[in-house]
């Protein structure tokens, strides 16, 4: 029996080593330890056997019994990854095809710039305020210091809607607005960004609507000073730490002193090409002293109250940032413009 | 203002410095320096001023004309010119062989038609001159050259060649510096060198003015001072070369002595002149007044104008021969007959003259000047000056006596500076000893008690008025770049976004990252446009349009009450661009206004709003592809309720401009707050697009309403249990009312209900539907039974069954 036992367990053995498909292991697993395997056959047998047999072959054949059983699950896993593999194998695809597009929409990138700016300003401790499009004349000009009859409130400039309201030219009446509201008694960090209107016929450089962004500055002891070195810290982080300003004398019925700002040229490094028209400097925004006039209409006391104000065009500052030749672009909202600046 | 750097020698003596350094110097004192531009783009060589001894036709050529030149030197050239004005006896330019003109054209013997042809006579446009510094009289041919130019001389000076010119362009209030001497005042400031005014040298004749005319002003305040003199003997010719050419580098066309002298006047000393034929005056006297109502006057322009009391003529006593400051009346205009001309220099008022020039719409040179203000210490230099130049120039013999109404003031304003004053406003660390030198570089006078300055502003500057004008010109001249950069030193507190704006914010990133892109549109639009696609609850108001009182065209005529129009108009403008597939939104203001003569601001709201069209998924090679349908925009604005935590209703609506079956009004708390759906296909044909989809939502509500304070919940412990119910109702009954239905009977256990399947056809009768949902049971404290999810079951079946007359499938 123990004859009977080894060769039926080196013919197992063999047959397991000649297989090569998963079925045919499940088949010898069945002929030698299945059930009514030949193992299993053998087994029940024990019983003629003697008593001092009987455990010498019982340990035997569960000897035999698991080496077939190890050397089935060993054939079995080798088997198992082949097929995997050829499985696998089958799955290749092509990983040049196109993937499925994520459609993802994006800000406009004149909302891009004027955040980019506002979020500037709030790390400086400024807060955002905004105010209707439709304003009075007095907010528009009056209380900034351009009274009836001034120059630079024609009606042919401006879009009016009667005598006294008026589409508004520029932001600053929100600054006028914010001051009145506070009655001269706090100080004011502000940025007012928005939507503004002048009578201009639409070309490449005007346009009918565009967007401005204005600050103000009011405390006591406020110098022109601090204005530039605001400016200087607002310029560096918009345009580039390499970007050098400057400050030239200007006029706005707002301010006094009054300056424009220019930071020098990146096309050129301020060497002088046609982006900066050979000067080697780039008019960014109007700025100044805010005028002692604005301020007592506020209601702030000149003598105890000074401070700053600054305004820009965000459409002109992506223009120049972006290289966009033509201001329509803004508006006319073709989405082969509007895609480009996902990454503003 | 155009600045001749040449001319402006005369007045100040800049030294060595280059275009360059003048155009910075200039631009860092405030005066910009916006173009600048050289006379002869190119330089010439070995041009030299020529004699034409000889001038007949060529033999062989109809057009060209072979002379003989004398350019000084032992032969004379025989050179073939082509310019019709060449003539015998004329001094020309000429380029000699070996001469390079600008292109590198260099100038060799040739033949013309076999005849040798040594140099060429140039015009001012082959030297590389604009054709608007070229005087009318060249703009034909070659330029000829005064008679008492030396054969043989460089012309490069004479014809001004050298010269370059600075456009500066003016803020409003340096109306100083609309002139030469004004300019110079701010140049001499950085130079070291002081203003130096013409010397004027008049001789007048023994006869006397008064005899010829007589001046009266009727208001003082209309024009505080009138001069008038008489000159005699005037003969009218063009002026000299260079004061033409001087004339051109400001922009102004030379026409004859006379008006060029007081255009020439005008530019040097910034005061407007004005020259009568005295002969045409047609009395003896000048009377200045207000113009009566409807009063007319031709000027000589040629054009009639009708006047009121608003504005100011210059009369002769009963008829208009003038409109003051702006332009002499057509009857008295100096002509080539005239002799004698009645000179006029005059200081009016800014403000009439403004109004005048608005009325009339006759913008020049001079009332430009007169609108902004004129130095009243100049007026009576200027009409000397320019008398003086008439007696040069134009042959001219000045009266004795100047005929003048004068009641001008001409005493200097005073202001208050203080050192510490200044400082503490610039930020810096000027000492007295800096700020007399500056005052004394400007030109104004003062006296000093320790830091408190008295400072006398000269009537030429009257932009300073106020403390702070002084700030700024002590500024100006100290140097804006010598201010140091400081940060305010006052306590800073820190700044943030207001919750709306935060949430504005955040709505925008979600439409974003929901696939819609952001664009901005005009607010102004067409009448129809006001009427458009107008969201329910604004279209009930009945809100009136606010109209522009003087639109720039119908396009923009009216502020819009939706944003959908002009959304719209951006997809068909993308879809026309081969871009089919648009999704954009916008939020913005509409402007609503209920009255019909407005006169107070509209109320802005705040909206948010999308247009959708094309596909949304567009994965060809997989073949998954989806168009933008009414599910897609819910699910955006599902979205959108859930991110902000409020509930939105959709309403099944009849909706103008929108498809009657797709469309929904959207609630907050049974507020309408705006809807969704499809635009009706003949709106979207109109607009050239195929199925479209909008959404429009009053924003500003959204962003008033508090979101709910966001707390944890725990994660449910237990198993939920999961019920699917099909029933059939009747077609006309909506899944949101059923769903309501089960929720309100399913007790708390029902987490939530969703369809899942919907089903028409097959099976069912023609007016019948099928509808399956998911029902989602589950208690946060236990796990529940079957049994009790059975008896809720049951009483959802029973309350669909009588509410919807629904019929339960297995």
């Amino acid at each position: 029996m123990q004859e009977q036992l080894k060769s039926l367990k080196s013919e197992a053995i063999e047959k397991i080593k000649a297989t090569d498909s998963l079925d045919d292991l499940q088949a010898i697993q069945v002929e030698y330890i299945g059930r009514k395997g030949s193992i299993t056959t053998v087994l029940r047998g024990m019983g003629k056997l003697s008593a001092e047999e009987r455990p010498v072959v019982g340990q035997l054949a569960n000897e035999v019994r698991q080496a077939i059983q190890e050397a089935l699950g060993t054939k079995k896993e080798t088997l198992e990854k082949i097929e995997l593999d050829k499985q696998l194998a089958e799955e290749t695809i092509d990983v040049t095809l196109p993937g499925r597009k994520i459609s993802v929409g994006q800000p406009h990138i004149l909302t891009s710039v004027i955040e980019e700016i506002e979020d500037l300003f709030i790390g400086l401790g400024y807060e955002i305020k905004e105010g209707p499009e439709v304003e009075t004349d007095y907010y528009n000009f009056e209380a900034l210091n351009l009274p009836k009859g001034h120059p630079a409130r024609e009606m042919q400039d401006s879009f009016y809607i009667t005598n006294e309201l008026l589409l508004r030219t520029h932001t600053s009446p929100v600054q006028a607005r914010t001051m009145r509201a506070l009655n001269g008694n706090e100080p004011i960090r502000m940025i007012c960004p928005g939507k503004v209107y002048r009578r201009d016929s639409d070309d490449a450089t005007h346009s009918h609507q565009f967007t401005q962004i204005e600050g103000l500055y009011v405390d006591k002891h406020v110098r022109m000073s601090d204005l530039k070195g605001t400016l200087d810290v607002f310029a560096k982080k918009m345009f580039g730490e390499d970007r050098e300003i400057r400050l030239r004398p200007s006029f706005f019925p707002f301010t006094e002193p009054s300056a424009e700002m220019d930071i020098s040229c990146k096309s050129c490094d301020g060497k002088g090409c046609s982006v900066c028209k050979n000067s080697g400097w780039i008019e960014i925004l109007g700025s100044g002293m805010i005028h002692p006039r604005v301020l007592e209409m506020a209601g702030y006391d000149p003598s105890v109250y000074s401070g700053f104000a600054f305004g820009m065009g965000p459409d002109r500052i992506a223009m120049l940032k972006y290289g966009i030749d033509d201001i329509r672009r803004f508006y006319a909202n073709d989405v082969r413009f509007l895609k480009q600046f996902n990454k503003a | 203002m155009l600045v001749s750097l040449k001319w402006l020698r005369d007045y100040v003596d800049y030294g060595e410095k280059s275009v360059e350094e003048m155009s910075t110097l200039l631009t860092k004192l405030g005066l910009e320096v916006d173009g600048v531009e050289y006379i002869a783009k190119e330089k010439s060589e070995n041009i030299v001023a020529g004699y034409v001894k000889e001038s007949e036709q060529h033999p062989n050529a109809d057009k060209l004309s072979l002379c003989q030149v004398d350019v000084g030197e032992e032969e004379d050239l025989q050179i073939i010119c082509g310019a019709p004005n060449v003539a015998k006896g004329q001094k020309v330019v000429v380029a000699k062989p070996g001469a390079v003109l600008p292109g590198n054209f260099k100038i060799k013997k040739v033949k013309l038609r076999g005849i040798e042809s040594n140099g060429m006579i140039c015009s001012l446009q082959e030297l590389s001159v604009d054709e608007k510094f070229v005087a009318p009289e060249f703009a034909e041919g070659i330029v000829v050259l005064p008679e008492d130019t030396e054969i043989g001389s460089s012309v490069e000076a004479l014809l001004n060649l050298d010269d370059v010119v600075l456009d500066i362009d003016l803020t409003p209030n340096r109306a100083d510096a609309l002139n030469m001497l004004g300019v110079a005042y701010d140049v001499s400031t950085m130079v070291n060198s002081p203003v130096k005014y013409p010397n004027i040298n008049l001789n007048r004749i023994d006869e006397s003015a008064k005899d010829y005319i007589n001046v009266s002003v009727a208001e003082e305040s209309l024009a505080p001072y009138y001069g008038a003199m008489i000159i005699k003997n005037v003969k009218i010719a063009p002026s000299p070369i260079w004061m033409q050419n001087r004339l051109l580098a400001a922009g102004i066309r030379p026409i004859n002595n006379v008006v060029d002298i007081t255009n020439y006047v005008l530019i040097e000393y910034g005061q407007p002149l004005h020259a009568f034929d005295y002969d045409l005056l047609g009395s003896k006297e000048i009377v200045v007044r207000r113009a009566k109502k409807d009063e007319v006057i031709k000027t000589l322009d040629g054009k009639e104008r009708v006047m009121n009391e608003e504005h100011m003529l210059i009369t002769n006593g009963k008829e208009p021969i003038a409109i003051a400051g702006v332009m002499g009346g057509a009857d008295s205009e100096v002509n080539d007959e005239t002799t004698t001309i009645l000179l006029e220099s005059a200081y009016f008022d800014r403000n009439v003259i403004r109004k005048t020039v608005n009325h009339t719409g006759l913008r020049s040179e001079a009332s430009n000047r007169f609108e902004k203000g004129v130095d009243p210490s100049r007026v009576q230099a200027a009409g000397d000056r320019a008398a003086a130049l008439l007696t040069e120039y134009a042959n001219g013999d000045v009266l004795k006596d100047t005929i003048t109404y004068d009641k001008l003031d001409l005493s200097e304003a005073e202001l208050m500076l203080n050192t510490e004053k200044l400082n503490s406003r610039l930020g810096t660390e000027i000492s007295n000893t800096e700020i007399e030198e500056i005052l004394t570089k400007l030109g104004f006078k003062y006296t000093a008690t320790g830091d408190d300055y008295t400072v006398s502003i000269p009537t030429r500057r009257l932009d300073v008025v106020i403390f702070e004008d002084m700030v700024e010109e002590i500024a100006r001249i100290y140097g804006y770049d010598n201010i140091p950069y400081t940060l305010p030193a006052n306590a800073s507190k820190p700044g943030r976004l207001s919750d709306a704006q935060l949430l504005k914010r955040q709505i925008e990133k979600y439409l974003e990252s929901a696939g819609l892109t952001e664009t901005i549109t005009y607010s102004l639009v067409n009448k129809k446009q006001t009427e458009t696609l107008l969201s329910p609850e604004v279209r009930a108001a009945e809100y009136i349009p606010v109209p522009l009182a003087m639109p720039l065209s119908e396009d923009h005529h009216y502020l819009r009450l939706s944003q959908l129009p002009e959304l719209l108009n951006r997809l068909t403008h993308n879809v026309a661009r081969k871009q089919a597939d648009v999704a954009l939104y916008e939020t913005g203001s509409i402007f609503l206004n209920k009255e019909k003569d407005i006169h107070t601001q509209p109320e802005e709201q705040t909206r948010v709003s999308g247009a959708l069209t094309g596909m949304w998924v567009n994965h060809k090679w997989q073949s998954e592809q989806k168009v933008v349908d009414f599910y897609l925009v819910k699910g955006i604005i599902e979205g959108l309720a859930n991110y902000l935590s409020i509930n939105i209703e959709f309403k099944q609506a009849v909706i103008e401009d929108m498809h009657p079956g797709r469309a929904a009004t959207l609630h907050v708390n049974g507020d309408l707050i705006g809807f969704l759906g499809q635009v009706h296909p003949s709106l979207a044909k109109e607009k050239d697009l195929k199925e479209t989809f909008v959404f429009d939502l009053n924003l500003s509500y959204l962003l008033e309403n508090k979101r709910p304070e966001l707390l944890y919940t725990p994660i449910p412990k237990y198993p939920s249990i999961l019920r699917d119910i099909a029933i059939v109702v009747d077609e006309s009954v909506q899944a949101g009312d059923i769903q309501r239905t089960i929720k309100d009977v399913g007790d708390s256990l029902v987490k939530q209900v969703e369809a899942f399947d919907v089903y028409t056809g097959e099976g069912l009768e023609a007016n019948e539907k099928s509808i399956a949902f998911n029902l989602h049971y589950q208690d946060p404290e236990k796990t529940l039974t079957d049994a009790e999810v059975d008896a809720s079951f049951e009483k959802v079946i029973e309350a669909v069954k009588t509410n919807h007359k629904a019929k339960v499938r297995s």
